[in-house]
């Protein structure tokens, strides 16, 4: 990658995705109190030293359950795009290189499915397949894969008669190491910002799947849930709704900057 | 699909039926959260939207299953006697009625100028037609099973009806509730609903809405609105929302936590919703079939924590299946019966070869939030006997097809209520072989002192029996019994007049507007 000179929005970007991620890891590891415990006694307790982001209408600690709520929503993040990810890039990677009535075909597959916005085609798949945290995860990663797909295939066609492919393919490298080995990393930067905006789509989609009550089922936390749920208690609890938020917020506003900074930073095909 | 399954429901169908949401119960009327006293002058007409958690399901009144459908359906139908607020029956379609003492012949004298939404007059044939398709076993259970024993249903003359049993029965008025519709309209009834009632069906949007108009030819006191649009909510979340926003203006069976939202604009009456919340187990598959396992979860659930976290302690704790309401015959003595022990619980599940504890899943309509509620603070105290839950949130027409239909679940938290007044209603269902006994209860005593309940002539005995079922089902912990559900209701200061019933049913027809 070539550097291009300092990003203020790299470094943003950075600095809230690893203090983000730092904190949910945490989460997976420990909690302040056990985040589906309930105490009757603490229904909807405003913010306060003991529970620092108050408690819900169970008198669960909002802070715990946002810990693993986020984790929810970043495991399910980061699974649509391995799973949309992988399957995209071998995709367009493929098409973009030979052409041809594979791509044809293909990409004509691939405008069907993004025809359909995301998350209804993710509600389409779970309304079949039924709900929760996997299925969500798989149906998210599939309506994904367009979109890595057709950028991937186009940085590919661009690349596929530059001199050092030509060289390559001279010289009689296998194609699965041309694709991947010599054409895969020039393209880096477009990748990562894609998949940085695709990273932020998958965990808004999650929220949204979650708070229509399709997503992570209760008593599971994910930031979504906690929205929907907390719908109910805007006038007399609204810290559930505030924290869940800037949770996502932050997570979604972090990756965001990141994708930016990338390009920023190494410049991209575009 | 979806008829299919009614269908087959249908026949199932018992004496009572099973519900989400709930209803009424006590006089508790007033008890408003904003006190907010309406001074205001009531006027006539106007328009009400109300909230409902469930779409009906389907608009034939002998065919309607879910308690839901038949809250709604209260306003369109009427059968020869109809329960007033009071749990006490009413001549309806009918203006007298008289029983012979051996309890077998039941007289009816129709009422003058009783007029369907067409129309037409009542007359003694629709009458007989009404009940004979109710009675009917040509297709194996008759639809209300309490038919069976009827023998004949005769006009006498163009104003009376007799009804012969073949056997005596002392609460057989309590089934006169059936709706009457015109004759021969069997084939027609689901997509052009005539009845009797106070409001006449208007239109339906299948899973949006149904509306219902005033009836000007209604016998009785007219209702005071002209129109009510019950709406499906599918979402509990967002029914504060939709109360603030102005597209509802009633919802029944809201959470003291969403009541408390409401604070202006809007006064909450109180009730119990006459519905038997429980922990539903399905006796019949494992570890439940062992009935140290079923009483491990009794001790270990404590019903006044539930209702401590749902609504402020709000509720009537239960120990069996009957409904608090019902005073004559509820069993008050079984309510503390099994009390939170989880020392005690422990030594069940060892006792039972469970010492580890097991994987339970607990299958719940996702659209009621007082069910959804209630497992997950279920799951945290089988947390503490070694019991790992999981919650398997379904839909409402899901639920019906493979829970309460196809009996495929491990348990359930739904509430339960009662078709009819009589305590018979409630506990006809768990007959080993019952067709509505969804939780496979299986207890060769419970059918004997059931059979000689129905068939007591004295009503102190019959009392008795009914107490002695009520036993047997929380000593073989049948299930976990927790309580009948407070009710609030959240109305728009707009309107007033709201009364709660014993049953589980919304009379719309008291509502009116102020100004």
């Amino acid at each position: 990658m070539k550097y291009k000179g300092r990003s203020y929005n790299f470094t943003l970007g950075l600095g809230i995705t690893v203090f983000m991620v730092a904190l949910i890891l945490l989460g997976f590891l420990w909690t302040p109190y056990d985040p589906d415990a309930m105490q009757g006694s603490l229904k909807l307790n405003a913010p306060s030293l003991l529970h620092l982001f108050g408690t819900d209408q169970f008198g669960r600690d909002i802070l715990s359950r946002v810990l693993v709520g986020a984790g929810s929503t970043l495991v399910i993040a980061v699974g649509t795009i391995v799973i949309g990810g992988a399957i995209g890039v071998i995709l367009g990677a493929v098409c973009g290189y030979f052409g041809g009535w594979l791509d044809e075909g293909v990409m004509r597959i691939c405008d069907a499915l993004a025809a359909f916005p995301s998350v209804l085609l993710a509600l389409v798949i779970i309304s079949i397949a039924g709900s929760g945290k996997y299925k969500v995860m798989a149906a998210l990663g599939i309506a994904f894969i367009p979109s890595f797909a057709r950028i991937v295939r186009g940085e590919f066609m661009r690349l596929r008669e530059s001199d050092f492919v030509i060289s390559a393919r001279l010289v009689g490298v296998s194609t699965p190491r041309i694709l991947f080995v010599h054409i895969l990393p020039n393209i880096l930067p477009s990748l990562l910002s894609s998949l940085a905006i695709g990273f932020n789509n998958a965990a808004l989609a999650e929220a949204g799947l979650s708070y229509l009550g399709i997503g992570v089922q209760p008593p599971d936390a994910s930031l979504g849930r906690m929205l929907s749920e907390s719908q109910t208690y805007l006038a007399s609890g609204v810290w559930c709704a505030i924290f869940p938020g800037i949770f996502l917020v932050l997570l979604v506003l972090g990756v965001g900057l990141l994708g930016e900074g990338i390009l920023d930073r190494f410049g991209g095909g575009r | 699909m979806r008829r299919k399954v009614t269908a087959i429901l249908l026949v199932l169908c018992m004496a009572s039926s099973v519900v989400l949401g709930g209803c009424s119960n006590d006089k508790n009327e007033g008890g408003s959260a904003t006190d907010n006293e309406l001074s205001k002058n009531p006027v006539e007409g106007g328009s009400i939207t109300v909230g409902i958690s469930q779409d009906v399901d389907g608009l034939d009144p002998h065919m309607a299953e879910s308690a839901g459908t038949r809250e709604v359906l209260f306003n369109i139908y009427e059968g020869l006697v109809k329960p007033d607020s009071d749990g006490v029956l009413k001549d309806a379609v009918a203006s007298d009625h008289s029983v012979s003492e051996d309890a077998k012949v039941y007289t009816f004298t129709l009422r003058e100028g009783v007029k369907f939404h067409d129309g037409s007059e009542v007359t003694a044939e629709d009458v007989k037609y009404s009940i004979e398709r109710c009675a009917d076993t040509s297709n194996g259970e008759p639809l209300v099973s309490a038919y069976s024993i009827i023998e004949s249903v005769n006009v006498l003359d163009e104003n009376t009806v007799e009804i012969r049993l073949s056997e005596p029965d002392t609460e057989f008025l309590f089934n006169m509730t059936t709706a009457i519709i015109p004759k021969d309209s069997a084939q027609t009834i689901d997509a052009n609903p005539i009845g009797t009632g106070p409001f006449a069906y208007a239109s339906r949007s299948e899973g949006d809405s149904i509306t219902l108009k005033k009836s000007e030819e209604y016998w009785g006191e007219k209702a005071h609105l002209d129109e009510v649009v019950f709406k499906v909510v599918a979402d509990a979340d967002m029914l504060v929302s939709y109360l603030k926003g102005g597209s509802l203006d009633m919802v029944m069976r809201m959470t003291n936590a969403q009541a408390a939202e409401l604070t202006e604009g809007f006064h909450i009456e109180e009730g119990t919703m006459n519905l038997v919340q429980a922990l539903y187990l399905n006796n019949a598959v494992e570890p439940l079939n062992n009935e140290k396992v079923r009483q491990a979860l009794c001790y270990a659930i404590n019903p006044d924590e539930i209702m401590d976290m749902m609504n402020d302690g709000k509720g009537v704790r239960i120990g069996t299946h009957m409904l608090p309401g019902y005073k004559a015959y509820y069993n008050d003595e079984l309510t503390n019966y099994y009390s939170q022990d989880y020392e005690k619980a422990k030594e069940l599940l060892k006792e039972a070869g469970y010492e580890d504890g097991f994987d339970l899943e607990i299958t719940v309509s996702a659209a009621d939030q007082p069910h959804v509620d209630t497992a997950q603070v279920i799951r945290e105290q089988l947390k503490n006997i070694g019991v790992n839950v999981t919650i398997n949130p379904v839909e409402w027409e899901y639920w019906l097809e493979e829970v309460y239909g196809n009996r495929n679940f491990e348990s359930t938290v739904v509430g339960v209520d009662a078709k009819t007044l009589s305590a018979r209603s409630l506990l006809e269902r768990f007959q080993s072989d019952g067709g509505s006994n969804f939780i496979n209860f299986s207890d060769g005593e419970y059918d004997e002192v059931l059979s000689q309940a129905i068939a007591s002539m004295d009503e102190k005995e019959q009392t008795e029996c009914y107490m002695k079922l009520q036993e047997i089902l929380t000593e073989k912990a049948a299930s976990v019994y927790i309580q009948d559900l407070a009710s609030l209701v959240a109305i728009r200061d707009d309107f007033d007049g709201y009364e709660f019933y014993p049953l589980y049913v919304q009379d719309m027809a008291k509502i009116y507007r102020v100004e």
